[in-house]
């Protein structure tokens, strides 16, 4: 394809489209909404199915629906309608729906100061739910990357059975950059897995193959039982403590094993460095600019972007902090990822570049603090 | 074959026998009434099982797919209509049914459910009626009578209810009716009629709740509840010409609207091929 200049957000639209999204369920939310009309015009056009619905929590609730019915679906919101969807986000957790939700942060709390950016959303995206359960959220920092982690986003979805979370901000979602995508027909695509047993010997919830179970369309002839509630093998709803433990156990196992795929990262400069910055989404656009110019200035810093914050890349950031005596971590929120470094790296290596009002953080603020 | 033998013919052939029976509504409760009347209507119309989605939210009625051998989802509070709108837009060939309570369906749900009658996406929404939230104990719903006492209303309730049915007309349903868990064959008629119908489809079946609501107000066992359905009830013919006064504490029973409009998965359809033959990217 031919590059053009293109917002993040349609970007990400483009992505579904890419990786084989075929259903949309959404609600208008700035700054969030050209997701769903990029999705209204393009879906009809592959035959896909675009739904306005009354809220986020019936968006969300479409999006399960469809998913269990067969379709790769999609929703895309901001912090106030994030808010909504945890309800049937913990659903989608529980009953493994393969799905993806977009949440282009904006500043809260709140309707907060619409619609400024902001990355405060990270801790709701791991913690947002009630319960445990594992979560994969993947934030991009270009425009080309809202479209390159859209596609992985759907085929980690299907490959582990599991909501995935485009962790987008403002900065993103609508900054226009030149573009170049794939064509759509190269890009590599997860399909959801088929079941080689017939339907009398099919359980939806069996720990095979490699802990992640296949899940079978309604309507094919697999009659089954889909709940929220704690359940065995063949769906149906426990009390058993037993049966609890292996479904817990079963659901972290299967993103564990998998780590090495789904942790994905940039790294730059690491070896030789004395200062190491981590950052991720928009802010990671201005550390970029603020690691060039120290470098210019003749300091040696190593750049950690993070594309998968959740899970948390521990082991990537311990080793390429392990040697090093300064963190620095910035991040348009009041530090929240920083609370993960410095879980890993201890508190006293990590200096902490935040902004929650609205504005993006200025190179000038992460070189300080790397000079500082 | 006997009516017994056939009944029995129809456990085998819809229940799910493999680990989920004994049931968890008390002896004597009207949703497993529903659930036979759904059963003995889906084999009477000759649906295929492969082709029918049962949907719940959470409660006593959502805790009705379980027991079946349909496509089950048993959804979130109050969801259990959006999720289906998700499902049959994927899915137009199927027959979804949604069950709910009442506090499932209005009260939590109401949005979902006043939006799901506009859109006129052809699903069958079943709401059993039973003027309180039976699980966590008889909480004053949104079709708890003025007056009568609940959990959470240990002073009498000061909240008029919603008229479920009226509600569904005037969110714009294209098929809506009213029965009880007395009058099973009209209930199965109703049913039928809903299922068969190319829109939103609504069959309020009125019930009770014994165990709590009826407890609270010293109405009597499940059998005197069952008494006061079939004595207190009468057809939207026999209330014609009535007032406001003389229907008050009936429950009028009959097809409140029949009506052919577009439906929404077929008028999308056209969309599709609006789209495709534009081509606009």
């Amino acid at each position: 394809m031919s590059a053009r200049l293109m917002q993040g957000d349609e970007a990400c639209a483009e992505g579904a489209i890419a990786a084989g999204c075929t259903f949309f369920a959404g609600y208008p939310i700035t700054p969030a909404t050209e997701i769903a009309e990029r999705m209204a015009l393009r879906l009809p056009q592959i035959g896909g199915i675009f739904i306005q619905m009354e809220d986020e929590i019936a968006s969300m609730s479409a999006v399960i629906g469809a998913a269990v019915g067969g379709a790769k679906a999609m929703t895309a919101t901001s912090g106030p309608g994030f808010s909504l969807m945890q309800e049937n986000i913990g659903y989608a957790a529980m009953a493994e729906i393969p799905c993806v939700i977009v949440d282009v942060q904006r500043l809260g709390p709140s309707t907060g100061r619409p619609t400024s950016p902001a990355q405060g959303d990270v801790m709701q995206a791991r913690w947002g739910t009630h319960g445990d359960h594992p979560i994969i959220a993947l934030a991009p920092s270009s425009v080309r990357e809202c479209f390159d982690l859209t596609v992985t986003a759907f085929n980690f979805a299907e490959q582990y059975r599991t909501p995935v979370i485009m962790l987008m901000d403002e900065v993103v979602g609508h900054m226009r950059e030149r573009v170049e995508l794939p064509d759509y027909a190269t890009v590599p695509r997860v399909e959801r897995a088929q079941t080689p047993v017939p339907p009398e010997w099919y359980k939806p919830y069996e720990n095979f193959p490699a802990d992640v179970p296949q899940l079978i369309p309604f309507g094919e002839g697999y009659r089954y039982h889909v709940t929220g509630l704690h359940h065995d093998e063949r769906g149906y709803p426990t009390e058993r403590p037993d049966e609890v433990n292996a479904w817990l156990d079963r659901v972290f196992r299967k993103i564990r094993r998998s780590l090495s795929d789904i942790l994905l990262y940039d790294e730059d400069g690491i070896e030789t460095a004395e200062t190491l910055v981590i950052s991720y989404g928009g802010a990671a656009r201005s550390a970029q600019h603020a690691v060039e110019q120290a470098r210019q200035r003749g300091r040696r810093v190593g750049f950690l972007k993070l594309k998968t914050i959740w899970p948390f890349p521990e082991k990537a950031v311990e080793r390429a902090a392990e040697r090093l005596h300064r963190v620095v971590v910035p991040e348009m929120n009041l530090g929240q990822l920083a609370l993960e470094v410095e879980r890993v790296v201890g508190w006293r290596k990590v200096r902490r570049v935040n902004r929650a009002d609205g504005e993006i953080i200025r190179p000038e603020e992460i070189l300080a603090a790397i000079e500082r | 074959m006997t009516t017994l033998q056939h009944e029995s013919r129809l456990h085998e052939r819809y229940l799910r026998h493999s680990k989920k029976f004994p049931n968890v509504w008390c002896a004597g409760c009207g949703i497993g009434i529903v659930l036979g009347a759904i059963i003995r209507t889906v084999d009477g119309l000759g649906l295929d099982k492969n082709d029918v989605a049962m949907i719940s939210g959470i409660g006593c009625t959502g805790r009705m797919p379980v027991y079946v051998d349909f496509n089950t989802l048993h959804t979130t509070h109050g969801r259990a209509l959006a999720f289906a709108t998700g499902l049959k837009l994927v899915r137009p060939g199927m027959k979804v049914l949604v069950v709910m309570g009442d506090g499932d369906a209005l009260a939590i749900g109401g949005n979902h459910f006043i939006h799901a009658a506009r859109r006129n996406i052809a699903l069958t929404a079943i709401v059993v009626n039973n003027s309180t939230y039976g699980m966590t104990g008889g909480q004053y719903s949104p079709t708890t009578p003025l007056g009568v006492r609940a959990a959470t209303a240990p002073y009498g309730h000061v909240e008029p209810p919603f008229r479920v049915a009226e509600l569904a007309v005037a969110a714009g349903a294209a098929f809506v009716a009213r029965s009880t868990v007395y009058h099973v064959e009209e209930m199965q008629r109703y049913l039928a009629q809903a299922i068969q119908k190319n829109g939103f489809s609504l069959v309020e079946v009125v019930s009770y709740c014994h165990t709590t609501l009826g407890r609270l107000n010293r109405w009597g066992r499940a059998p005197d509840m069952m008494r006061r359905l079939k004595e207190n009830s009468i057809t939207l013919k026999q209330a014609e010409g009535k007032s406001e006064e003389e229907l008050s504490g009936k429950i009028v029973r009959g097809v409140f609207a029949d009506r052919e409009m577009p439906e929404y998965t077929q008028l999308y359809r056209q969309i599709v091929e609006r789209a495709q033959q534009e081509g606009r990217l």
